[in-house]
């Protein structure tokens, strides 16, 4: 069964590497070949799934060293992998979404000429991401990590004859080049301090460490977190990831790889729950990101960027799940799975919307669309139910879950994290519903574009509804599948473990306040944008709006102090460079010159002057050997 | 008579020799420096060899005798060449070998 891990990643690494190299003469295939090699991870996950849900819990981890990568002395990097219940978990998310949205791209896709580029680099991705959950030591999750980094820019970026894409792929990729680091220089701290990185060494010696070390290592490592899973302060790349095709933003940046980020928190759990000031630092993280991103999704009218921001803020809530630590790493990863269902159905939803109108992305030129497309409305209305929470639904479970976690944490800190999950899940209510609302409630409002063109909203092929109705499925019964009876629990925590935190009100309370928040939220939002007709030129608006539009300021923030200071640095840097080091260097080199002139007068061409010298130096050397005698 | 008389006019001659190829100018007179100089060595040398009482000084003069008949044969042909192409023995005037 081992053997089988290699393949895993192999699969969608062949399609890159055949729809990549192949070149046109692919072209009327290559979406199949993609398809096809994506489902053949699937089925292989599958089928190992089988196989481990056969063992006792104790036997489940399965372990493939595939070759010695970089073997030297005191250095040992394996290309080994690992597959382990949380390892699995991720596996079957990502090749299943995975394989869901290669479907899907097969029709929303269809007119585009370089459709097999697309998914090359859709298996690429696939491959990328797979490496990354099943390495079993730091430096090939870094390889992974790298790989879907990578991916991303390539896919953020697909449409790069809009310059708009191809800023946005460059913004993504130098944002998440800062987490990058962090994770280098997490990966070179586990070497000097524990001589390894190799999952099970560095884990098991954090009990002979000391806490400084581990705190460093374990900010670095939330640093890459915050890189990769769009997390303040380096969030600001998601927004614009949005400019790449949908697909690409409901299976890498609402599904899977912004949830790398989780998976490394959890994966390190040892680590942080030895350093408590770095869990303290990543729920701070999570519950600001939470509010940020929720607060980014009330404002924004273009859909997809609405659901970007909802995607930062429930990565939030899994990053302050994970950095609860034992009590809220399984929360954070089954909330990750179910929000894996319902967003990127949520975003599948989104694609078709757009694919009916003309590629129009403005809510507030949609409206009453559910008389249109029915499936896209039924498929979105049941991601929009579980994502707010609704009882019964995917959300509700994992969620409630989270929020009572946070509770749990105790004391203060607990009530003001409790308090901030709580709120988050209101203004989630009111931003989803405000979503639904302008895009299939109302009166239409969509109008013919400059060319005289009319929008004619209809349903899309059945290669992008399928897709979307198997995901509703999961975001309807996912979250009830594994939470009643612990399910997901029992299963997960052998490899995370976990404690039952108790928080200081009942799991009932939390589970009633969350439903009044949620009624709450999506009442507000009724009021606003159900009874009222939505404008088609959005409203000046409040002070908050305006900067939520601009999402809170962020490119503001770093505009000035990030690349002003840059600026400064650099020219600064540039002076003294001018001054300093050119002056050294010129100076040394004009004194070189001008000593160099006065030798020169000595070569005048006399034989005489020549022979003076001779003379001159053999009556030194003469009067120097005498000299020596002498004394 | 004290050898050491003949070490006194070898410097002489020497001394003589090196301030002429210094001073002088023209080619023939400063070859003939050198071969004064040449020839104060080869004073010395042989008065080095009464001195020691052994022949390695005269033998070694003997060399330099050979070596400084060769000398000449290049040397003279060096001047000639020079002559001819520039009309004059002056050494002041070969002067190109310089920035």
């Amino acid at each position: 069964m081992e053997n089988l891990i290699a393949l895993l990643v192999a699969a969608p690494l062949l399609g890159a590497a055949v729809l990549l190299c192949g070149g046109r003469r692919l072209d009327p295939v290559g979406h199949w070949i993609g398809t096809v090699l994506a489902s053949a991870s699937f089925v292989i996950g599958a089928i190992l799934f089988a196989d481990m849900l056969g063992k006792d819990e104790e036997h489940r981890a399965l372990a493939q060293h595939l070759f010695s990568w970089i073997p030297v002395e005191g250095f040992q990097a394996d290309i080994a992998f690992q597959l382990d219940q949380l390892s699995m978990t991720f596996v079957l998310l990502i090749t299943g979404v995975g394989s869901l949205i290669h479907v899907y791209s097969i029709g929303y896709m269809e007119h585009d000429e370089r459709r097999r580029r697309f998914f090359g680099y859709l298996n690429l991705f696939l491959a990328a991401m797979l490496l990354l959950v099943l390495a079993d030591n730091y430096l090939l999750l870094y390889v992974g990590w790298e790989g879907v980094g990578l991916a991303s820019y390539l896919l953020i970026g697909f449409w790069q004859h809009k310059p708009s894409a191809a800023t946005a792929a460059k913004k993504a990729f130098l944002v998440n080049r800062v987490g990058d680091m962090g994770l280098s220089i997490a990966i070179m701290l586990m070497f000097t301090t524990f001589g390894t990185f190799a999952f099970g060494p560095v884990l098991e010696a954090t009990g002979e460490t000391g806490e400084g070390k581990l705190t460093a290592i374990g900010l670095m490592l939330l640093l890459a977190a915050c890189g990769k899973s769009a997390q303040v302060p380096l969030q600001s790349w998601l927004g614009d990831a949005m400019e790449g095709p949908t697909p690409v933003s409901a299976l890498i940046h609402a599904a899977t790889m912004v949830t790398a980020g989780v998976y490394l928190i959890v994966r390190s759990g040892e680590i942080f729950n030895a350093a408590p000031d770095a869990q303290l630092v990543t729920t701070v993280v999570g519950a600001v990101t939470l509010l940020f991103g929720a607060i980014v999704g009330c404002a924004k009218d273009d859909i997809k960027k609405a659901l970007a921001g909802s995607t930062m803020s429930q990565i939030g809530y899994m990053i302050l799940a994970a950095g609860l630590g034992p009590i809220g790493y399984v929360f954070a990863i089954m909330h990750l799975v179910t929000h894996g269902f319902f967003k990127a159905g949520l975003f599948l939803g989104a694609g078709s919307v757009m694919h009916g109108m003309n590629d129009e992305v403005d809510m507030r030129k949609y409206g009453g669309l559910r008389k249109h497309m029915p499936v896209t409305f039924v498929t979105f209305g049941l991601g929009y139910l579980a994502i707010i929470g609704f009882p019964g639904l995917s959300g509700f479970f994992s969620k409630d879950k989270i929020i009572e976690a946070a509770f749990a944490k105790g004391g203060t800190e607990g009530w003001i994290l409790g308090g901030v999950a709580l709120l988050g899940a209101a203004i989630t209510a009111f931003y989803m519903t405000r979503v639904m609302l302008m895009t299939f409630f109302g009166e239409k409002r969509w109008q013919p574009d400059e060319h005289g063109h009319e929008p004619h909203p209809h349903e899309s092929p059945k290669s992008m509804t399928i897709p979307m109705i198997v995901l509703a499925f999961g975001s309807v019964f996912a979250g009830g599948f594994f939470g009643i009876g612990d399910r997901f629990l029992h299963w997960l925590e052998p490899v995370t473990e976990h404690t039952h935190g108790h928080p200081p009100i009942g799991a009932t309370t939390v589970t009633l306040s969350t439903m009044v928040v949620l009624v709450i939220g999506v009442g507000l939002a009724y009021l606003q944008y159900g009874r009222r007709p939505v404008p088609v030129v959005a409203p000046r608006g409040s002070l908050l709006t305006r900067a939520a539009r601009r999402d809170l300021l962020q490119d503001d923030f770093n505009h000035v102090v990030l690349v002003r200071g840059g600026e400064h640095l650099t020219r600064s840097l540039v002076y003294v460079d001018h001054t300093l080091v050119d002056g050294v260097v010129n100076g040394t080199a004009a004194s070189m010159g001008g000593l160099s002139g006065r030798l020169r007068k000595l070569q005048n061409g006399y034989a005489r002057s020549y022979a003076v010298s001779m003379f001159g130096g053999a009556a030194i050397l003469i009067a120097a050997t005498l000299l020596m005698r002498a004394v | 008579m004290n050898p050491v008389n003949y070490l006194y006019l070898a410097a002489l001659l020497f001394t003589i020799g090196a301030s002429g190829v210094l001073i002088r100018r023209n080619a023939i007179v400063v070859f003939m420096c050198i071969e004064l100089m040449l020839n104060a060595c080869n004073l010395a040398f042989v008065a080095f060899s009464r001195m020691h009482g052994n022949l390695d000084g005269q033998i070694i003069a003997f060399f330099t005798m050979v070596v400084a008949a060769a000398e000449v044969v290049v040397g003279l042909a060096i001047i000639v060449s020079l002559f001819r192409s520039r009309h004059s023995a002056s050494v002041d005037d070969a002067s190109l070998m310089k920035l």
